[in-house]
């Protein structure tokens, strides 16, 4: 016995691994999974593509542009193309009501938020209202990490101090009397941008002013970080709605981003057939690049914003796989290869 | 791509740029060409992970894998020797897949160097075959019962034979059996050793001789002793000592030997052994009936591939015999033309001989040889046998093993002794396979200006022909001008054997086709003469067994048996090939698919270097999310499982032409990850533009839309990985699975508060993952992305499979029609050659030993002599077993001075 052991010593273990022997599932292309495969998806894909469809089609959308490149008879933006401090309007005329909730956005294009300088241009320590790095701002902010003068900006780097800054407000012509639309900017950002990921430094006397001592404001801004909105302390500073909506950059060169919800009172249902009139203190430069500015009023479905996208897609490839697997029946029963002998 | 980014880089900043610098002031000063100079590097940044680290981590661990499974295999691994297959490197398994040509050695690697007496034919009836009752013959195997040789207390136990009926014959005292066996225990030149315990060891000048010795003491003619006049045998238990008066030895030209003997009782008899051409012409009439029958038994025995001598005696009578003496006294004094002189006299005497019959020696090849090689060559794998052996011997191994074949239009044997006439016979053979074959090789063509390269093309003929060339014309058919012409015509033979050929001229035929030919090459050998041939292949194969370990030591592969080849390469060989390739192709094609989207992102963001995915993402992604599923594809996957590999050998060719990796498939590979990236790109910005959440929160931001990209990334290119793999194993579906939930754990873990709290701007992607994946038209988009990327290919696979199915595809199709296991493939019959080819006789070919049995100077000097042999044996390589009689040591080439 012992010596049969020392005979065999060598022999290598039998296993299903050593032995490349494990169970296996051998799945194989054939003509009874991938024809009936292709149809089933492709009558799948319709039926989605036909709901997507449907559901973005029912989406209504109002969208203006108002960079005032063109004279143009339902805004008088035009004017205020090269002029900073500059108030106009846009008419609008609402044949069909826009069903509530309704989301006022504005939207910019040929904007690259999505720049790698641009993105980096912050610091996430400052905006977290650490304040240590106040006076310190991080080293991808230059150029608006110290002012002229040397001074910390806070908050710092280009992205903060490209903060859109046109101002919107919307009135109802109704019987010649304009009436203003009561716009809510509560919890337009995410909610973790808003609790999280940005936070404001701890009041010094329980002044958020104090807390921004020896720092500046950016470049561009007519205000400091915390003057964005004295009314509400739990908008003002890094918390400021519209700065989180800013801050939070667009994956694309033209992207539109929430301003305001229209939900109070009488227009919880919707905004109502009429004429409005849209005023906007024009202040964001566009037309430098070659971008423009529009204003959209929109509401939403289970799916999202409007997106026909989504919907043609679904709807084209779920056809290809009908096509397709037409395609390979014939294919098939003319050509299968299996009845040749091989 | 980094050059076309920058350019872009370039355009973009001195249209835009400059412009959009109120929002993003340059920090470099506004200087399109220095910034698209930046541009670029960035771009080789984040390019580059199209060939990342992992890629070499993960060849080689899946080398390391491959080479396991081969020292891991049972069915490679020889029992009695206890020895398991080695991979001895782990750079070389994927090559195993490829292999075109396969040089192998002779003696110890197609043959077990060991000889076995066989069958006989002894007065007009053969024995050897077992015959069932209805006369059928048996198929001999390990199990078939042994003749019992325990009466004989003299026999080596180590001699088997199966047929009862010749031991009855001698023992019941058939004259003419007794005869025969009498002539084999007395004409040979083998030198005895008695053994402390009584046993004897022959020492024989070649294993045939030796082989034929133990037969006739097995049979109860024990060759006991020997001095330079006699010769003592033991006959059925009686001792006996015969007077040798003469030893007519054996030469080439002669082909036999005799040996004339006093009996005591006073009898002369010349015994002769010898090839059976030359026997037959020398017979007495009255045999003639005797060599009718003996000759088809002959041809029998030739046909399976056995070496056989014809046996004949004559009664001699005393006057004549003195006569011839004194005659053979004189010319073997003679001072010229001795040996001339010496033939007459012989010629003389072997004449009107007796026929007794003929005898079958079997140069045992090893188990399992000629299927092997029966299945490389279906493999379309050429055998070239590269041996020192004489070209009979050479050319009758190629028949046994299946190399040489009858169905074989012809076998052309180059033996020129100058280099005009190997030129001319090349030139000959080839117009006669080829006639319209030009002078002018044909180049293989390369890429470049039609420059001819040093590759030959393979020409292909139509019948198969066989290719026999000796040692001396392989010298000339190896110089510079006469190479190509060699090449050319021995390729285009399906079996080439190059007989009585120097180690350094095996390395030269191995470099000549390395160079000449793109191919892989293979050299398989056992002796210390083989290293050389070993070393210059692209593999060199060992077979660890009797001849020592140099052959092992130098190659990349070693195990114990010549059929151990097929699976090495059918198998092992064809998964590494096969997993390898999948490997490279699914690893660049989901880099490539990865990379090329940070590519078309490129276009969008101001060509800034953006990139698309989150930083964690992309580290993670070659390391983490994609590592293991691949791993575990091209570690467990097969197309077929081994028994339908050996079953269908054709499988094997696609790797020849290297199908599956060719520059072709890569930029196919490319191609489908162009695509990939597309959809992976454009589908989720369509989808994502100028849309917004279900709640009218933004959802277009650039790091919802890098979590969404990598998703359906990551969802494509496991989809695409499933679709590759034919084999899945449990191990595989764990890797998978794993590796997706892996994803999604990480990617919570890392957008999430407490990551963010500890690490702020490490994890900036705080909430992303609840804040998007939490919406419909997110997980529709990933959808969309992954069937867009999968169906295609499905699509495309499935029409092509039927349109024009590859070898694979038919085999696969097979198996599954099949179900369960294949039957294992019918056992072959040794073929029988019905033949008039008379196979080789069982002499080892150059001049006996018959001086130095009778000079006596064994006797004077026999340690000398011993160690003269020891000496020659150790330097070509040979162990030496004391245990085992039976393996002689052929101590050929040169005659000892």
């Amino acid at each position: 016995m012992k010596k049969q052991k020392t005979e065999t010593l060598n022999r290598p273990d039998n296993t299903a691994f050593t032995q490349q022997r494990l169970p296996a599932w051998q799945p194989m292309l054939s003509a009874g999974i991938v024809i009936p495969g292709f149809l089933i998806i492709g009558l799948a894909f319709i039926g989605i593509g036909v709901a997507l469809f449907v559901t973005s089609q029912n989406i209504q959308v109002l969208e203006r542009d108002y960079t005032g490149v063109e004279q143009n008879s339902d805004n008088n933006c035009f004017q205020c193309l090269n002029r900073t401090n500059c108030v106009c309007a846009v008419q609008f005329n609402l044949t069909q009501q826009i069903e509530g909730p309704v989301f006022f956005y504005y939207g910019l294009s040929n904007y690259f938020q999505n720049h790698r300088k641009y993105g980096v241009s912050r610091d996430d320590y400052q905006l977290s209202g650490d304040t240590s790095y106040f006076t310190e701002p991080d080293e991808d902010c230059i150029p608006y990490r110290y002012d002229s003068s040397d001074r910390p900006i806070v908050p710092c780097g280009s992205k903060a101090n490209s903060l859109f800054n046109d101002t919107f407000r919307l009135y109802r012509l109704v019987g010649g009397q304009k009436k203003q639309v009561p716009f809510d900017g509560k919890g337009i950002a995410w909610w973790t941008d808003y609790n999280l990921k940005y936070r404001n430094p701890t009041l010094v006397d329980g002044s958020l002013a104090k807390a921004f001592n020896g720092t500046v404001k950016p470049v561009n801004w007519p205000k400091p970080v915390y003057e964005l909105d004295t009314s509400d302390p739990s908008n003002n500073g890094f918390l400021n709605q519209d700065f989180l909506v800013w801050m939070r950059r667009a994956a694309l060169p033209g992207f539109r981003k929430l301003y305001r919800r229209i939900s109070e009172g009488e227009y919880a249902d919707g905004l109502p057939t009429g004429n409005y009139s849209l005023e906007i203190d024009y202040n964001y430069p566009v037309h430098a690049f070659g971008g423009s500015k529009k204003v959209f009023f929109s509401n939403v479905s289970w799916m999202g914003g409007k997106n026909q996208f989504l919907g043609i897609a679904y709807l084209v490839v779920g056809s290809l796989c009908i096509f397709m697997s037409l395609v390979m029946l014939i294919v098939y029963a003319k050509y299968r290869f299996a009845d040749e002998d091989s | 791509m980094c050059t076309i980014l920058a350019i872009g880089k370039g355009i973009w900043e001195s249209q835009e740029g400059s412009a959009f610098a109120a929002f993003l002031p340059p920090p470099d000063g506004n200087n399109p060409p220095f910034s698209a100079f930046l541009t670029f590097w960035s771009y080789v940044i984040i390019l580059n992970t199209v060939v990342p680290i992992s890629l070499y981590v993960s060849v080689e661990i899946i080398r390391l894998g491959n080479s396991y499974y081969i020292d891991w295999d049972r069915m490679m691994y020889h029992a009695p020797t206890n020895t398991p297959a080695q991979a001895r490197t782990t750079t070389l398994n994927e090559e195993l897949g490829q292999i075109k040509y396969i040089f192998s050695d002779k003696t110890g690697t197609l043959t077990q160097n060991i000889m076995t007496f066989n069958k006989c034919s002894i007065n007009g009836k053969s024995y050897g075959d077992l015959l069932d009752f209805a006369g059928h013959s048996i198929e001999i195997t390990e199990k078939t019962a042994k003749v019992d040789f325990s009466w004989n207390h003299l026999a080596d136990p180590k001699f088997s034979f199966h047929d009862p009926s010749l031991v009855e014959a001698v023992r019941q005292g058939s004259k003419e059996a007794q005869n025969f066996f009498r002539l084999l225990a007395l004409c040979h030149t083998v030198m005895p050793e008695e053994l402390n315990d009584g046993g004897i060891n022959y020492q024989a000048q070649s294993p045939d001789e030796g082989a034929l010795v133990t037969a006739a003491r097995n049979f109860g003619f024990v060759f006991r002793a020997r001095t330079p006049e006699s010769i003592t045998a033991v006959e059925m238990g009686e001792e006996i000592t015969y007077d040798l008066l003469a030893v007519l030895d054996f030469n080439n030209v002669r082909k036999r030997m005799s040996v004339i003997v006093r009996s005591p009782e006073g009898k002369l008899t010349l015994y002769c052994k010898g090839a059976d051409t030359l026997i037959f012409e020398r017979l007495h009439p009255s045999c003639s009936k005797l060599m009718e029958v003996t000759t088809e038994h002959l041809n029998e025995y030739a046909g399976e591939g056995l070496r056989t001598l014809a046996l004949a005696y004559k009664e001699l009578d005393e006057d004549y015999f003195n006569s011839w003496k004194k005659r053979h006294h004189e010319a073997s004094t003679a001072m010229e033309d001795r040996d001339e002189k010496l033939d007459a006299i012989y010629e003389e005497i072997e004449k009107d001989l007796q026929l007794l019959g003929a005898s079958a020696v079997e140069d045992k090849l090893q188990d399992g040889v000629p299927q092997t090689i029966e299945q490389l060559s279906k493999a379309d794998i050429k055998i070239w046998v590269l041996t020192g052996d004489k070209q009979e011997t050479a050319e009758n191994i190629g028949y046994s093993c299946n190399m040489l074949r009858e169905e074989m239009k012809e076998v052309f044997i180059v033996a020129g002794n100058t280099r005009e006439e190997v030129a001319e016979e090349l030139r000959t053979a080839r117009k006669k396979m080829k006639p319209d074959s030009s002078d002018e090789p044909p180049f293989h063509k390369s890429g470049f200006l039609g420059k001819k390269s040093e590759v030959v093309e393979d020409e292909t003929v139509e019948s198969e022909y066989g290719l026999v060339i000796n040692g001396h014309s392989l010298a000339f058919a190896l110089q510079e001008d006469l190479q190509l012409e060699f090449l050319r015509m021995a390729c285009m033979c399906t079996a080439v054997i190059c007989c009585r050929v120097t180690p350094l001229q095996k390395a030269q035929v191995v470099e000549l086709v390395k160079k000449r030919k793109k191919a892989v090459t293979l050299a398989i050998g056992d002796g210390a003469n083989d290293v050389s041939m070993i070393k210059a292949a692209h593999i060199g194969v060992g077979i660890s067994g009797q001849e020592g370990m140099q052959a092992v030591l130098s190659s990349d592969y070693s195990f114990a048996q010549f059929r151990y080849l097929q699976r090495l390469l059918l198998v092992h060989g064809r998964w590494s090939y096969l997993r390898m390739c999948k490997f490279l192709r699914y690893f660049f094609y989901k880099n490539f698919t990865f990379t090329f989207v940070h590519f078309w992102y490129g276009f969008f963001c101001g060509f800034s270097a953006q990139t698309v995915y989150d930083e964690w993402f992309i580290t993670l992604y070659n390391l983490v999310y994609t590592a293991l599923p691949v791993l575990g594809m091209a570690l467990f996957d097969q197309d077929v499982d081994h028994r339908w590999s050996f079953r269908c050998p054709e499988l094997y060719t696609p790797g020849q032409l290297n199908l599956y990796f060719s520059k072709r498939a890569f930029l196919r590979c490319m191609m489908h990850s162009c695509y990939s990236s597309l959809i992976l790109f454009f589908i989720p910005y369509a989808a994502i533009h100028g849309t917004v959440r279900d709640d009218g929160k933004d959802i277009a931001d650039y790091q919802s839309f890098a979590l969404l990209a990598q998703t359906c990334l990551l969802v494509a290119v496991n989809m695409q990985l499933g679709l590759d793999t034919t084999y899945w194993t449990a191990v595989n579906q764990f890797f998978l699975w794993g590796s997706m939930s892996v994803y999604f754990a990480v990617t919570f873990t890392m957008y999430s508060n407490g990551m963010f709290l500890i690490f702020t701007s490490t994890f900036p992607f705080v909430g992303v993952a609840r804040n998007s994946l939490n919406q419909p038209n997110v997980w529709l988009t990933i959808l969309l992305t992954s069937i867009l990327c999968v169906l295609p290919v499905l699509a495309y696979r499935f029409l092509y499979m039927q349109l024009r199915p590859t070898i694979n595809d038919k085999v696969r199709y097979k198996v599954r029609q099949d179900k369960g296991p294949p039957p294992d493939a019918p056992r072959r019959f040794r073929p029988r050659r019905i033949s008039t080819r008379r196979s080789g006789y069982a002499f080892s070919h150059s001049r006996g030993y018959g001086d130095l049995v009778t000079s006596g100077r064994f006797l004077l000097r026999p340690m000398k002599s011993r160690t003269a042999l020891f000496s020659r044996s150790a330097s070509s390589g040979l162990t030496l077993s004391e245990e085992s009689p039976q393996i002689f040591r052929p101590i050929a080439e040169e005659p000892i001075a």
